[in-house]
C-alpha cells in the first residue's frame, strides 16, 4: 500500500514477475493485482493496491484498497508500506496511519535514487528506530535494494500506537521528519523550471498545445510509416502469393473458398474488400490497426512517463467544468482515446458517481478508440485531409455540446479538483517498452478473436444473402434520414460488436465521400466494440448502461439526420 | 500580516494556513494529503480567474479547483 504515484505497481512486478501498467501520475491502478513470490520453500500472495493517501478513502479507486485491507485478517498479512523517500513527510502519514490500525508493517523507501539527487538524504537506521518497523531502502524502477525488501518481509511487525487526531499525527511526522531528514539546497534545475512553467498559464497552455500537436503528429507519423513500409509490404509481397495459390486449389466457386478468401475483386484478393478469414480480417488488424496501436501507445507512455497529463489536467480545469467534471477527468478521456475499456476504468479515480456517468457517458460516445480512428485514416486518408479532421470537429463538438446538457441535467454533486502533479521524470525505457508490450498484448487477445467471428459471421450471412429482411427494416432511417445505401445498416450494427469490423464492411459498397463521412461520424458516434458495453455494465450498472444506450442512439439519429441535410 | 483566501494571494507568495473550512470529507482528504492548520505553503500559480490554483506543500505540488482554495484561509507573510 501506499500513496499515489510512489511506485507501488513497479515494486510490485519487482516482486512477483507480473508485469503491471505504471506511470507518472497519481491513480494509474485502479483495480487489484495479485501474483505470487516464493520465499524460502513458502509461496506467498503478494497484492498490489490503487494508492490511497489515507485510510478514510475519497475515491471510488482508494475505497477499493481500503476495504481490502479492512477485510483481511490482520495477523495473515503484512502491508508493505511503500512511500515516497522524495516525499517522505507526507508519505508518512499513511504509515502512521496503518500502525495505528495494529498491521504488521515493513516500510519501503522507494525512489531513493531520486531523493538523493534533490539533494535529500534519510537515515533509514534512524527512521526504523522511531517506527518500530523495518525500514528498507529501495530504487524499484533499477530493482536495487528489492533482494533486501523480500528478505526482510518477515521481520516486519506491528507496533501498534494510539489512535491519535490528524493534528498529532503531523505533529508526531514533523518530529521524526527533523530526527531523520536532511536537505541540501541545491540550485533550480531546468527540469524545476520546466515543472514551474508547465503550471502557469500562459507558458503551460503554450507547452500543452505544443505537445499534444506534437503527438498527433508522431502517432500519425509513426503509424503510417508502420502501415506503408512495414505491415502493407508484409501483406502484398509474401502474404498474398501464398493465398493466390490456396485460391486456386480452393476454386472460386467453392463455400470454403468465400470462407476464407472472400470475394475477388477484379479477379484478384483485395485485402480490403474481399471479406474473407483469411485475407481481410488479419488484415484489418495487423495491418490497418496495429500499426496505429503501436504509435498511440508508445506516445501516450511516454506522456505518462514524463508526468505531463496532471499538468493538462489543471490547464482544462476550468474548461471541463462547464461540463460538470473536472480536470483530472481528461485522463481517462485521453486513455479512451487509445481503448475505451481502460478508459472507463480510469473513472473510478472520479469521486462522485455522477461525474462517473458523464466521463463514462463522454467516453463511449463522444471518443473514438485508437481502432476506429486508424480504420478512419485508413477511410477518409485517401480524399483531402478535411474530411479526417472534419470527424474529429464533429466529434468535440458533440463532446461539448452532450457534456453541457448531461452536466445540467445529471442530478448529483461534481466535486473540485484536489490533486497531487508529480515531478517531470526521465521515462526509463524499460518501463516504456514493457507497458507497450503489455497493451499490444492486451489488444490483441481482445479484439484479435472479435475480429474474426465478426468477420465470419458476416461473410456467412453475405453467402447465403441473409441479410435482405435486416436492411429492408432498417431503410427508412438509414436510406432516408442518413443518407447511406441500405446495406450499411449492417456495418452500423456491426459496430457495437466491434469497430474495426465495421468499417471494413463499409469498403466494399462504395459509398461517395460523404456518405463516407456520415458513416464514420456514426460510427465513432456508438458505443466502440462489445466489451465496452461489458465494462460500462460492469462499472456503472444495468440503469446507467441503458442510460447510455439510449442517449447514444439520439446522438446518432440526430447528428446522422444533422449531417445528411446540411451537407447537401 | 494579513488574513485572505487562497484564491487571492499572488504567485510566488508565501503563507500560514490559518483555517480550511468545508464538509468531514474534504477535511479528510486535506488532512492526509498535508494540507493542515498551521502548514506553511507556497502558492506557485493559478490559472485563469475561476481556475485552480497550485500551491507547493513541503515537497509536493498540489493544484487545488477555485471552489476548494477558496475554502483555505491564509495569513500572508507579507
Amino acid at each position: 500500500m501506499g500513496n499515489p504515484n510512489v511506485g507501488k505497481s513497479v515494486v510490485f512486478s519487482r516482486l512477483t514477475g507480473v508485469q503491471v501498467i505504471s506511470s507518472n501520475y497519481a491513480g494509474t491502478t485502479v483495480e487489484i493485482m495479485r501474483g505470487f513470490l516464493k520465499l524460502g520453500d513458502q509461496e506467498i500472495e503478494v497484492i498490489d493496491l490503487p494508492g490511497t493517501y489515507s485510510l478514510e478513502p475519497g475515491s471510488k479507486s482508494e475505497e477499493v484498497a481500503v476495504s481490502l485491507l479492512n477485510e483481511s485478517a490482520k495477523d495473515e498479512i503484512v502491508v508493505i508500506s511503500i512511500v515516497d523517500a522524495t516525499n517522505l513527510e507526507r508519505n508518512l502519514y499513511l504509515t502512521l496511519q496503518l500502525l495505528e490500525a495494529g498491521v504488521s508493517v515493513v516500510v519501503c523507501l522507494n525512489m531513493c535514487d531520486e531523493a538523493k539527487h534533490h539533494g535529500v538524504s534519510i537515515d533509514t537506521v534512524g527512521l526504523e528506530k522511531l517506527l518500530g518497523v523495518p525500514v528498507v531502502p529501495t530504487c524499484a524502477i533499477t530493482g536495487s535494494g528489492i533482494k533486501m525488501l523480500v528478505e526482510r518481509i518477515k521481520d516486519a511487525k506491528s507496533n501498534p500506537r494510539d489512535k491519535s487526531s490528524h493534528r498529532e499525527r503531523w505533529q508526531t511526522i514533523g518530529s521524526i521528519i527533523e530526527q531523520v531528514q536532511r536537505l541540501t539546497h541545491r540550485h533550480h534545475s531546468l527540469r524545476e523550471l520546466l515543472e514551474d512553467a508547465s503550471v502557469r498559464p500562459f507558458s503551460g497552455a503554450l507547452i500543452a498545445i505544443g505537445v499534444m500537436f506534437a503527438s498527433f503528429v508522431i502517432v500519425r507519423f509513426i503509424g503510417e510509416g508502420l502501415i506503408n513500409r512495414v505491415a502493407d509490404p508484409i501483406f502484398l509481397n509474401f502474404y498474398q502469393p501464398l493465398l493466390n495459390k490456396l485460391s486456386q486449389v480452393l476454386g472460386q466457386e467453392s463455400f470454403l473458398h468465400h470462407l476464407l478468401i472472400g470475394d475477388l475483386i477484379n479477379a484478384k484478393i483485395d485485402f480490403k474488400q474481399s471479406l474473407g478469414l483469411f485475407t481481410t480480417a488479419p488484415y484489418i488488424e495487423f495491418a490497418m490497426v496495429l500499426p496505429y496501436i503501436i504509435s498511440f501507445y508508445l506516445v501516450l507512455g511516454l506522456l505518462e512517463d514524463i508526468g505531463i497529463l496532471p499538468r493538462l489536467a489543471m490547464l482544462l480545469d476550468n474548461l471541463l467544468h462547464r461540463i460538470g467534471l473536472h480536470g483530472f477527468a481528461i485522463i481517462p478521456v485521453l486513455l479512451g482515446l487509445g481503448c475505451n475499456v481502460p478508459g472507463i476504468l480510469a473513472t473510478r479515480n472520479l469521486e462522485s458517481r455522477r461525474e462517473r456517468f458523464i466521463a463514462a457517458t463522454l467516453i463511449s460516445i463522444g471518443i473514438p478508440c485508437v481502432a476506429l480512428q486508424a480504420m478512419i485514416f485508413g477511410l477518409l486518408g485517401k480524399f483531402s485531409g478535411f474530411y479526417v479532421s472534419g470527424v474529429y470537429l464533429v466529434l468535440l463538438v458533440i463532446w461539448v455540446v452532450l457534456g453541457v446538457i448531461l452536466n445540467h441535467a445529471t442530478k448529483g454533486y461534481s466535486p473540485e479538483l484536489l490533486v497531487e502533479i508529480p515531478p517531470y521524470r526521465l521515462p526509463s525505457l524499460l518501463t516504456l517498452w514493457k507497458k507497450l508490450f503489455l497493451r499490444i498484448k492486451g489488444f490483441l487477445i481482445e479484439a484479435a478473436p472479435l475480429v474474426l467471428l465478426g468477420v465470419l459471421i458476416i461473410n456467412v450471412l453475405l453467402y447465403f444473402k441473409l441479410f435482405g429482411i435486416f436492411t429492408n427494416l432498417f431503410a427508412p432511417v438509414v436510406n432516408g434520414l442518413f443518407g447511406l445505401p441500405k446495406e450499411a445498416v449492417v456495418a452500423l450494427v456491426m459496430g457495437l460488436f466491434r469497430k474495426d469490423v465495421a468499417v471494413g464492411m463499409l469498403m466494399p459498397l462504395a459509398l461517395s465521400v460523404k456518405q463516407l463521412f456520415i458513416a464514420a461520424v456514426l460510427l465513432a458516434v456508438s458505443f466502440p466494440c462489445a466489451a465496452t458495453f461489458v465494462v460500462f455494465f460492469k462499472e456503472l450498472g444495468l440503469k446507467d448502461l441503458l442510460k447510455a444506450t439510449l442517449i447514444m442512439c439520439a446522438v446518432a439519429l440526430t447528428v446522422g439526420t444533422l449531417l445528411n441535410f446540411l451537407m447537401r | 500580516m494579513r488574513k485572505i483566501s487562497l484564491t487571492q494571494m499572488k504567485g510566488n507568495q508565501k503563507g500560514t494556513i490559518l483555517d480550511l473550512a468545508g464538509g468531514a470529507a474534504l477535511q479528510n482528504k486535506f488532512m492526509s494529503m498535508g494540507i493542515y492548520k498551521g502548514r506553511e505553503i507556497t502558492k506557485i500559480s493559478h490559472i485563469g480567474l475561476k481556475g485552480p490554483v497550485a500551491i507547493k506543500v513541503g515537497r509536493s505540488v498540489l493544484v487545488l479547483g477555485h471552489s476548494v482554495a477558496n475554502k483555505i484561509t491564509i495569513e500572508s507573510h507579507d
